[in-house]
């Protein structure tokens, strides 16, 4: 164990990285390094990174990098930040990584409507010459862009709607080629590996789960914003280094609208690492964290996400499709005092439904968030259903619900 | 290896056919969409299982072999001229 205490070793991610810088190790061991560094991809499904990189390594084709920039989380802003502070770092990880598996294309998809980030890579490109060809796509700006074939989809010029896999990226990808489709943050940290070794990213973190990762911490605390942490930080600890709390809590939204909801009290002691998150059926996510104060109506918020979900369906499956639609009409119904006595049980029932039954998580994930909001939010939906709207539910959103999202038909 | 339903979730429209020849597996949602029940076909259900199947209208209803590998639409064309068995 390190003696070091981990603030010291901060920030990594977030320190200045304004210039290229070519990797120390040989490409042909870096899957090796990255194995042995433990790196699990940020995007939200922490799948090992080592792993991802050997399925397409292993193909035979022209093999293709897509820097997943789509962040269609809305509580989520650490990609765009990266992307905007140090370009750098996310294009020498996509180069060692396109290294690492033999691509000799790298695209960078970012959505159209962020200018700052794509300014601020194509700023970065212009001072760089790498050997894999670099270039940069608009994507449109939906919650699934993110979804690794729903932005194969859009690169493609086609909706971005998810496909059913197998076959996986890493099998058929980006014109049918063998396709790495990996988190902006995941490559900032392969390009940090490939500087600096797995022992140096290990020194952060515990054995299981080592390293940094940043996370969007939004509500009511002093120092919103992009933090970047050990992997296994309690929330306590984060909300602390964010200056504290600005008014008292009611609940821990952990994971953004795919994610769980969680007692402000209980979340304190929480550590930010998977084991320990699903042990408790929670979940992390992209690395949201939103403290909603108590002075916001958990029931508005609620419903106004359930609508916002439902909105943000491919369409293509039932259960998603319909099921998110009366999920959020009913959630509407409650929150106004219109919704009979079993509106709740519905919800349950719905919800359990629902989860598992799409050709991507939108479904899976929509079901976490509800699950968790019927279960600790109880008290308030009971109050609503029964007495309709609250004095709180006029006051301004915690949960932001992007409107009038550029989504192509 | 047992084999195990699933359902293609974009090809899936809703007829319902499925529930109708297989209640014993398939029961609908609320919204006419098929729930099925996890694990591995029973012996004595397997015909009624590939009756389902060929029921499909949309082909959505799939009898694969162990592991939960979705097929392909490709395999999903070869497999019902072959027949799943």
């Amino acid at each position: 164990m390190s003696a070091v205490p981990p603030d010291t070793l901060l920030p990594r991610l977030l320190a200045t990285h304004d210039a290229p810088q070519p990797a120390a190790r040989a490409a042909r061991g870096l899957i090796d390094e990255i194995e042995r560094s433990g790196l699990r991809g940020r995007g939200g499904a922490l799948f090992p990174t080592a792993v991802k990189l050997r399925s397409v390594a292993a193909r035979r084709g022209r093999r293709v990098v897509v820097v997943n920039g789509a962040e269609g989380e809305p509580m989520s802003v650490k990609d765009r930040v990266l992307l905007e502070r140090s370009p750098h770092l996310v294009l020498d990880g996509a180069v060692a990584a396109a290294a690492a598996v033999g691509a000799d294309t790298v695209v960078v998809a970012i959505p159209s409507a962020r200018v700052r980030a794509h300014a601020a890579v194509d700023a970065a490109l212009a001072r760089r010459d790498d050997r894999p060809r670099i270039c940069v796509a608009g994507v449109p700006d939906a919650f699934l862009s993110g979804e690794e074939t729903a932005l194969i989809a859009a690169l493609e010029g086609r909706a971005p709607k998810p496909t059913l896999t197998p076959p996986r990226p890493s099998e058929r990808g980006l014109k049918r080629r063998p396709t790495l489709v990996q988190n902006t943050e995941t490559l900032a940290h392969i390009a940090l590996i490939a500087g600096h070794g797995p022992e140096w990213f290990r020194a952060l973190g515990s054995a299981a789960h080592p390293g940094s990762t940043l996370v969007t911490l939004d509500g009511c605390v002093a120092a919103p914003g992009v933090h970047e942490i050990a992997v296994g930080t309690r929330v306590g600890d984060l909300l602390e280094r964010a200056g504290g709390l600005s008014s008292p809590a009611r609940a821990v939204l952990l994971g953004g609208y795919h994610g769980t909801w969680v007692d402000a009290g209980r979340a304190v002691s929480l550590r930010l690492q998977d084991d320990e998150l699903a042990r408790r059926r929670l979940t992390f996510g992209a690395g949201v964290v939103v403290v909603l104060p108590q002075s916001a109506c958990p029931v508005a918020e609620v419903s106004r996400v359930m609508t916002w979900l439902a909105g943000e369906t491919a369409g293509q499956c039932g259960p998603c499709v319909h099921g998110l639609a009366a999920i959020a009409a009913e959630v509407a119904a409650v929150r106004a005092g219109r919704a009979d006595r079993h509106a709740l049980d519905r919800l349950r029932g719905w919800s359990g439904q629902i989860a598992g039954r799409g050709a991507c998580h939108h479904p899976d994930g929509s079901s976490r968030f509800l699950t968790t909001a019927l279960a600790l939010f109880e008290p308030e939906l009971e109050l609503h259903r029964r007495f309709g709207a609250c004095e709180s539910c006029d006051a301004p959103a915690v949960l932001a619900t992007p409107s009038a999202r550029a989504v192509a038909a | 290896m047992t084999p195990t339903l699933r359902v293609h979730p974009i090809a899936c429209t809703g007829h319902g056919a499925c529930a109708e020849l297989l209640p014993e597996l398939i029961e609908l949602d609320d919204w006419g969409y098929p729930i099925v029940a996890p694990g591995p076909v029973p012996p004595e259900l397997e015909g009624h299982a590939r009756r389902a199947v060929a029921a499909c209208p949309t082909m959505a209803l799939m009898l694969g072999r162990g592991a939960a590998q979705p097929v392909s639409a490709s395999r999903r064309r070869s497999s019902k001229r072959g027949g799943v068995a």
